[in-house]
């Protein structure tokens, strides 16, 4: 009986360790999951697939990001230091435009997400909050992103993040896409795409990121399956200038976490994909399939 | 009697290939539409609501036509009417959604309008290959629900071939417009082939 006892306290000390689901539904689009464990509270998209997490954020109260590639993407702001008006394709836990409102209260930011479920499960669960500056648009983003260009509308800050771990929207890595993408940034504005840096599919990726805006930088880190594209309108920013806005912003990005003084360095604008291979077009736009080639 | 009678092989390969044709612009419709409508649910959902409406216009038309005595060479104009009906989505799709773009904000209501403009026509004319080649097909009622299970058979086999190879295969290996132009020379070629079986036919009377 009484080792009974000992093997429940034992098993009921050892549930937090395990992932505890908060809330499942099935949107539209995907299955949603938010779990808990190790302090950590996490989005999923379709976890019977296998699908890796979405966001992530500490349960603590503490403002360090969890994932290298949510701080990665924060490089952006080597290229483009003070940004007034931000654009996010895909919200998710919507980590990127809450940091991004914090560090810039002045800033505009028009978050985009095509699932509405995700944008309900972001205010209930992960502290996403609207603000008269920042605002979700139920859309797809290369629909957006159209409208926002025909209006000659002007970003200065670009996020492209609208791809899941399983699923590529397949008609937003075109090159008339990002043409499209181009038609909105301000001249001195920062493109920062997050996407995937293994497979064949890098190559198409890269040769159509070259395509449309010439040099970029590639932001890759070992400990991350993702890669960040850097580009912008203007030439590349030097290592010297960039080393110089990194200690300048350091300090501000250091409560979350993000190793900023480290990233100048670690951008690359070597082309290390294979040239030869195809552009993608509105035309020929199989990533889903060549992804998994 | 008959002026001529085509063979049944050619009507059942015409239906193969009319159905695969069918799939394989429907499998298309969508990614036609998304650089103005986006990836949403609703963009599907308009595709799949204008082919369904415009085959069973299609059904009911080709029935209609096929009363009394159905001609080879009417059913050879089927395709190759479907053939040209279809090059607007090649040449002309971007001039057809982009006005659409323009005066509807919603994507909804867009891609279901540009559905309308870019696949009603061909899709009816696909439509009306069917219940025309079941009247080619049958010669006295008692084995009229046998040819009319095996067309189906063949037009909807098509149909699932048109749809895999394309979503698995073609897409990887040819731009969207090759492969409709690859659909439209199918549907021609079927259109001219019927032509000249029956024009042998007839000489051979």
């Amino acid at each position: 009986m009484k080792q009974i006892l000992i093997l429940l306290f034992g098993l009921a000390l050892l549930r937090p360790l395990c992932a505890q689901t908060i809330h499942e539904e099935r949107s539209v689009y995907r299955d949603i999951t938010v779990t808990e464990r190790f302090g950590r509270r996490c989005l999923l998209f379709n976890v019977h697939r296998g699908d890796r997490n979405q966001t992530c954020i500490f349960t603590d109260g503490s403002r360090r990001l969890v994932f290298d590639y949510t701080k990665m993407s924060f490089a952006g702001l080597l290229l483009k230091p003070d940004p007034k008006r931000v654009l996010i394709a895909g919200l998710g836990g919507g980590t990127i435009p809450l940091v991004l409102s914090e560090l810039f209260p002045d800033a505009s930011i028009d978050v985009i997400e095509i699932d509405e479920s995700v944008a309900r499960v972001a205010k209930d669960f992960f502290f996403f909050k609207q603000t008269d500056l920042m605002r979700v648009h139920i859309n797809d983003a290369r629909v957006f992103i159209k409208r926002a260009a025909l209006k000659e509308e002007k970003y200065d800050y670009i996020v492209l993040d609208a791809f899941s771990g399983d699923y590529i929207p397949e008609h937003m890595l075109t090159q008339e896409f990002l043409e499209e993408v181009k038609q909105v940034l301000a001249p001195d504005g920062v493109v920062v795409a997050n996407t995937f840096s293994t497979s064949r599919f890098y190559d198409h990726e890269s040769v159509t990121y070259q395509r449309v805006f010439g040099e970029f930088y590639n932001f890759k880190l070992p400990t991350s399956g993702n890669r960040i594209i850097l580009t912008q309108l203007k030439s590349l920013p030097s290592l010297g200038v960039m080393a110089e806005r990194a200690a300048q912003l350091t300090p501000q990005l250091r409560e979350y976490g993000i190793p900023f003084l480290s990233y100048p360095e670690k951008l690359s604008a070597e082309v290390d994909w294979d040239m030869s291979r195809r552009v993608l077009t509105d035309q020929y736009s199989p990533s889903n399939l060549l992804r998994d080639n | 009697m008959h002026s001529t009678r085509l063979q049944k092989k050619i009507v059942i390969a015409a239906a193969f290939v009319s159905g695969f044709c069918i799939m394989a612009i429907e499998m298309l419709g969508a990614r036609i539409m998304s650089p103005y409508f986006g990836g949403s649910l609703s963009v599907w959902g308009s595709v799949l609501t204008i082919f369904m409406l415009a085959l069973s216009c299609g059904y009911l038309i080709g029935g209609r036509l096929s009363e009394g005595q159905p001609k080879p060479k009417t059913y050879a104009l089927f395709f190759i009417a479907a053939a040209v009906a279809s090059l607007p989505i090649v040449f002309f799709a971007d001039g057809i959604m982009q006005p659409i773009f323009m005066a509807i904000e919603d994507p909804r209501y867009g891609s279901l309008i540009a559905s309308v403009f870019l696949f009603f026509i061909p899709t009816t004319i696909l439509g009306m290959i069917s219940p025309y080649s079941i009247r080619l097909l049958v010669e006295h009622e008692d084995h009229s629900g046998k040819m009319a299970g095996q067309l189906f058979f063949v037009s909807t086999f098509g149909s699932a071939l048109g749809t895999l190879g394309t979503a698995f295969y073609f897409v990887l290996w040819f731009d969207v417009n090759e492969i409709l132009l690859g659909t439209i020379l199918a549907l021609l070629f079927v259109g001219v082939a019927i032509l000249t079986f029956d024009l042998a036919a007839r000489r051979s009377q």
